[in-house]
């Protein structure tokens, strides 16, 4: 089921129906702000972290998941004028943009940039907005998820592994623009969401993990790293969270993603209340 | 004293020989060799001792003003080349040979050029006897008298420093007639040869910081000239591009694999540095009379120098040559690889135990200083 209503909509009528002290603002949004509700189904998910098995690195492994319950998700990724908002506000850092870029999304952000944006957003609307963890990314994204093998680091001979990862990383198709492109430039996957894996890739609030696999096939988690996060898009990355240009060089080796931008899950626990609330604000005492 | 009137006959005297074959002129009784350049990292085929005497090896440079693009993210820049590569080729040849140059300005160029050849005596390096306007040829000869890695760079009066940070610098070779040697005298031989130049860029940016495009090279002039008097470069790379030697591009070798690297930077100090591996051998000033330096981590090479550095990969996989000031490497783009095939060695290298959790009681350089008190 396909569910979209315009967050937009519902704000205004908050603000112009509730005596209550929500502090929303009118936003005028340039461009479509469509959340998207995609019901809960069985999908596959190969676990993100690094893993390994009797003290070797193993694959990480593919597992047939279902999230609690249907996500709301943006259906296009924040622009960078959504962002300027929340940074004239003083609550999100300034980043420069070219102003000409207002109504494409934002890029250059960090984990901790996006996640002040989430923040101030839930201030404001008094929904609870914020990244999506890794899973619900990729069961969003459908069929624009590319599940990339690399080869394993086998500990006697390192170096095999290191150059097959290192040539299909060089092998990678490069987004022919590195600008961010207008909403939608590269197009719509079948959940209805927009520029899913295209020349921008989107922080998740999953943190990097390192597991072993037990003989039974559970996963237990021998550290947690949320220092790091994992990073989606046209490939699936882990990034430390101040990091707002995804560049490389000197010692590591390889192709990084070429821009950092995000967007947003609203809550659904507290959306059924705020409905409540307007519609109880509606009804005569 | 040189008159006007004589300079002017010969001119004309010059213009008579061009109208028979130029080669009549010579006044070498020397074998001639034509050497057909090849774009770096590599190089023309050449050998690396030789039992010949020495030649007339002839070769031929034309410049090309041209757009190029800088770094992934599509910077355009208005580059002056040798050859159309940046650096311009690298040319070999041996001590005693003659390097004659015919270095071609075609009329679709808009500046006048010239060429000074550190390795030449005389004449600013070739510099005066050099210059060309857009439509014209000249050509230069000079003895190799000295063996070494050693740059040549374009030198307009005026605009020196402006051709060579778009460009225009290359370096040239000269090696002993007998081979490349150790402090010893033994011989050392290379399997291959990279050639890595590397180029300050010094990009304008306009008000809003975007880095600025020009139409013409002429255009780019002031600009450019405002931003190099500051001294802080936009951009260092090798081979006039960020990741021009990765990826896809990345230079290549196998373990056992002897591989010389020849380092130039015609207007800046840098300091390689091959990340997991060494200089087996290294002439960090690039002079072949002086025995090369031993096992070094990180080599310097001067603004205005070309070096040479020998080293046997041991072990395989991805290196990163880089200048080892790792802000121009990681930042700003002067950054290599090399993808090196072969079998690993558990001997040099081994993880003895992978990333784990840290086990209490077990031992470990911090418990065994705490044992000793």
């Amino acid at each position: 089921m396909l569910l979209a209503m315009k967050i937009k909509a519902a704000i205004t009528a908050a603000v112009l129906a509730s005596p209550i002290a929500l502090t929303v603002a009118p936003v005028a949004h340039p461009v479509d702000s469509a959340i998207t509700e995609i019901a809960a189904k069985p999908f596959q998910y190969r676990l993100a972290g690094d893993f390994s098995r009797d003290g070797k690195p193993a694959p990480a492994p593919l597992r047939e998941a279902l999230l609690a319950a249907s996500i709301k998700i943006m259906n296009r990724q924040v622009t960078a004028g959504e962002y300027a908002r929340c940074a004239d506000d003083g609550r999100c850092p300034k980043i420069p943009q070219a102003s000409a870029m207002a109504e494409r999304p934002m890029v250059g952000v960090s984990w901790r940039d996006a996640t002040a944006y989430a923040e101030w957003m839930t201030n404001k609307t008094g929904v609870l907005h914020r990244l999506p963890t890794d899973e619900e990314w990729v069961f969003a994204a459908g069929q624009k998820v590319r599940d990339e093998a690399l080869p394993l680091v086998d500990p006697v001979d390192p170096a095999q592994a290191w150059i097959a990862r290192y040539e299909a990383e060089a092998n990678r198709a490069r987004p022919g623009a590195l600008d961010p492109q207008p909403v939608g430039a590269f197009g719509r996957n079948e959940n209805g969401l927009l520029d899913v894996g295209g020349n921008i890739w989107e922080w998740t609030n999953s943190c990097f993990l390192r597991m072993t696999l037990e003989p039974t096939g559970a996963a237990r988690v021998t550290n947690t790293n949320c220092g790091v996060r994992v990073v989606q898009g046209a490939h699936r990355t882990y990034m430390t969270d101040f990091i707002r240009d995804p560049r490389t060089g000197g010692c590591a080796a390889g192709a990084p993603p070429a821009n950092l931008g995000f967007r947003l899950v609203v809550e659904d626990k507290n959306w059924p209340a705020l409905q409540r609330m307007i519609v109880a604000t509606f009804t005569p005492g | 004293m040189i008159t006007r009137r004589i300079a002017l006959l010969g001119v004309a005297v010059a213009a008579l020989v061009v109208a028979v074959p130029a080669l009549a002129a010579d006044d070498l009784n020397l074998p001639r060799q034509a050497v057909a350049l090849v774009a770096p990292p590599f190089v023309h085929p050449h050998e690396q001792a030789t039992k010949e005497g020495p030649k007339i090896i002839e070769f031929k440079l034309v410049i090309t003003e041209k757009e190029v693009v800088i770094d992934e993210a599509g910077t355009k820049f208005q580059a002056m080349t040798f050859n159309g590569s940046m650096p311009g080729p690298l040319m070999v040849v041996h001590e005693g040979d003659y390097v004659e140059v015919t270095l071609v300005n075609p009329e679709t160029n808009a500046m006048p050029h010239n060429i000074d050849f550190h390795a030449a005596t005389g004449a600013l390096g070739g510099g005066a006897l050099t210059h060309v306007n857009p439509g014209e040829q000249v050509v230069l000869r000079w003895k190799a008298t000295r063996t070494g890695t050693f740059i040549y760079h374009c030198a307009p009066e005026g605009m020196i420093p402006w051709h060579v940070v778009s460009g225009m610098h290359g370096t040239v070779m000269v090696l002993p007639r007998d081979g490349l040697k150790n402090r010893e005298g033994k011989a050392l031989r290379y399997d291959r040869l990279y050639y890595v130049g590397e180029n300050d860029l010094y990009v304008p940016k306009d008000e809003k910081g975007k880095y600025k495009s020009y139409e013409t090279v002429g255009e780019s002039f002031a600009d450019t000239t405002e931003v190099m008097r500051k001294l802080i470069p936009t951009h260092v790379v090798f081979n006039g591009k960020v990741g021009a030697l990765t990826g896809k591009n990345a230079m290549t070798s196998k373990v056992g694999e002897t591989v010389m690297i020849v380092h130039s930077q015609a207007n800046r100090d840098s300091r390689p540095h091959l990340i997991g591996g060494h200089g087996d051998y290294v002439w960090e000033t690039g002079k072949f009379v002086n025995p090369p330096e031993k096992d070094l981590e990180t080599w310097f090479i001067r603004g205005g120098s070309a070096g040479a550095a020998l080293y046997t990969f041991r072990q395989p996989g991805i290196y990163a040559y880089v200048n080892h000031n790792l802000i121009e490497a990681v930042e700003l783009g002067a950054t290599a690889h090399f993808k090196v095939e072969g079998k690993w060695n558990n001997d040099l290298m081994k993880q003895v135990q992978p990333p784990g959790p840290i086990l209490p009681g077990k031992s470990s350089a911090a418990d065994a200083v705490v044992k000793t008190r």
